[in-house]
């Protein structure tokens, strides 16, 4: 109990004196999963309005694919993201791996999907007519998109809350592709196991608790949004 | 004279194999009031989605002003000149103002214009104290109210309206009803609005087309549809239940005779002998008395009164007199002539009120 105490403690006294190592290790982490978070947005709303609004052969396979993508190993991500980058890999000439930008890659492998299907989700529970009234009005195949994600903002907005989510926790896929390089690719998630694996459990601790407030924090900003959006 | 303002030539559309709709022709003219009326799955939606282009026809044409409308990317320049009211009001998130201001944002019409156009729709549909609020606050009434503002602020040259009314309670859409029969009449607005209850039909229409099964089965002036329907189907769908088949026994000087399991009804019409016709009797003709009526009416039968149904302001009267005949009375008719179920009453109706849907020769 005293090491969980002690623990938390500990993550407010290194937030509180703004610990360069933690801040820096923070604000990684903030960048990488806030990049993967805002490619796998515009990625993802594209991907799920269009799958949702056109008619095509194989939709139904589509939609079960995108699906079965919310639900990615981030290891499996990581895996093959890693034999892409790989030296010998069809990208291994861009020398991404064990850098930043290979970690925003396997991120936004994992967020598009989870932002995809949710935004698929929404966009298929708007009432069928309302595509069909907003043409009536007049509206440019544009301004008929423009509206329909007017209209299904609220779920857009937890689309993108549940892909920052994937990405912010996840270890797996950050430490194959990333490396967990002190300074340069160390991220909240790898640095928590490494120091549980080094049984600085007080540091673990504080890391974890830091990882929850980001995390809190973000969805607590996006949650104000979408109620205020609701008013 | 112009020619019509839109035409429909030869238009099929296929769904799952069938046709969905199949109308060999139609037209409208500028300022008149159409009703598309019909049961469920007639044709009627497709029809209204058909003339909006938002259902692609699989074969014949559509015609604005003699123009074939167009598809594609530039069907919105087409659709501008039209406003579409579905049954659902299908507000978007926001105010009032917000929504009925969404077909001018749509054509980018300067903010100033927009207010004042807006602020007019708003006044002519009786909500402008509800500018600012919620569309998701409103009520049905209110809701649809919007929605009619909504298509009206664009200044529709065509306003198409499926079942608008049909989800409004009695005084929401007798109001409505009465709003929007002054408002298209002043402003003599093109009107083709879909319905299945003939009252709303009779009211505001000018003309009627009727649809069953995807196809148009008549077209006519509210009063010829009622009194002189074209098929079994038309009389039943407007009201009249006195739909019966007889024999013709005698013929001569523009007067049938008919035999209907033995009752001998006189009918206005030219027949063979021996020919078989089905007819019906609009039930306004149908009058009730305790004594032969002192008029003209040539068929007059005493008979036992079997049910009787509230219908609205009237009371819908069946009575068993060989055949069963069905007339409207009053609730103070009723009254005066002590009609009750079980009672004796005559029914009588002229020869000329007897309309022949369809003859088989003998």
């Amino acid at each position: 109990m005293d090491l969980i105490v002690n623990g938390i403690i500990q993550a407010f006294s290194l937030i509180v004196s703004l610990d360069p190592e933690v801040v820096e290790v923070t604000l990684l982490s903030l960048k990488i999963s806030g990049a993967a978070t805002l490619a796998s947005t515009v990625i993802g709303v594209g991907a799920g309005t269009a799958v949702a609004l056109l008619r095509f052969p194989g939709k139904r396979f589509v939609i079960s694919v995108i699906n079965t993508g919310m639900g990615l190993p981030p290891v499996v991500v990581g895996l093959f993201v890693t034999l892409f980058i790989w030296r010998s890999g069809p990208l291994g000439g861009l020398g991404l791996l064990y850098t930043p930008a290979a970690m925003v890659l396997a991120q936004i492998v994992i967020a598009a999907p989870i932002i995809t299907g949710v935004t698929l989700a929404a966009m298929q529970k708007l009432p069928a007519r309302l595509r069909l009234q907003i043409l009536a009005l007049g509206a440019t195949r544009r301004q008929l998109v423009w509206l329909l994600m007017k209209e299904a903002r609220l779920p857009l907005l937890t689309a993108v809350m549940a892909g920052f989510g994937g990405v912010i926790s996840e270890i797996g896929a950050s430490m194959m592709v990333g490396g967990n390089i002190k300074g340069y690719t160390r991220v909240l998630t790898t640095a928590t196991v490494m120091e549980t694996g080094k049984g600085n459990f007080e540091l673990a601790i504080a890391l974890g608790v830091i990882l929850l407030i980001l995390a809190f924090t973000v969805n607590y900003i996006l949650t104000a949004v979408q109620q205020r959006k609701q008013k | 004279m112009s020619g019509p303002i839109m035409e429909i030539t030869d238009l099929q559309v296929i769904r799952n194999n069938m046709p969905a709709l199949s109308v060999a022709g139609l037209s409208f003219s500028e300022g008149r009031v159409y009703s598309l009326i019909g049961p469920n799955g007639a044709g009627k939606s497709t029809l209204l989605l058909s003339l909006m282009g938002l259902v692609r026809p699989d074969r014949g044409r559509v015609r604005y002003r003699g123009a074939d409308i167009p598809g594609g990317a530039s069907a919105h320049r087409y659709r501008r000149n039209l406003a579409m009211v579905f049954q659902e009001p299908l507000l978007f998130t926001g105010s009032v103002f917000d929504n009925v201001a969404s077909g001018l944002k749509l054509r980018g019409v300067k903010r100033e214009e927009t207010r004042t156009v807006a602020g007019q729709a708003m006044e002519l549909l009786g909500i402008s104290h509800l500018s600012k609020r919620r569309a998701g606050a409103l009520s049905g009434g209110e809701a649809q109210r919007v929605s009619i503002a909504r298509a009206l602020a664009v200044d529709p040259e065509i306003l198409l309206m499926d079942e608008p009314f049909s989800s409004l309670d009695a005084p929401s859409r007798e109001a409505l009803i009465a709003d929007l029969e002054h408002i298209i009449r002043e402003r003599g607005i093109t009107t083709v609005f879909a319905t299945h209850d003939r009252g709303e039909a009779m009211r505001l229409a000018d003309e009627i087309i009727v649809m069953n099964g995807g196809a148009v089965v008549q077209t006519g002036s509210p009063n010829e549809i009622s009194l002189y329907p074209a098929s079994e189907f038309v009389a039943s769908f407007m009201g009249t239940e006195t739909i019966l088949t007889g024999r013709v026994t005698g013929s001569g000087g523009g007067l049938l005779v008919l035999s209907v399991n033995g009752t001998v009804i006189e009918a206005a019409g030219d027949a063979g002998q021996g020919s078989i016709v089905t007819f019906c009797v609009h039930p306004e003709s149908i009058l009730f008395s305790h004594d032969r009526p002192g008029t003209s009416a040539r068929n007059s039968f005493n008979g036992r009164v079997t049910k009787v149904v509230p219908a609205g302001l009237y009371r819908k009267v069946y009575v068993d007199c060989g055949i069963t005949l069905m007339g409207y009375v009053t609730a103070r008719s009723m009254e005066d002539l002590g009609i009750r179920e079980g009672g004796e009453i005559t029914a009588s109706f002229k020869a000329t009120a007897v309309h022949i849907i369809k003859t088989i020769p003998a």
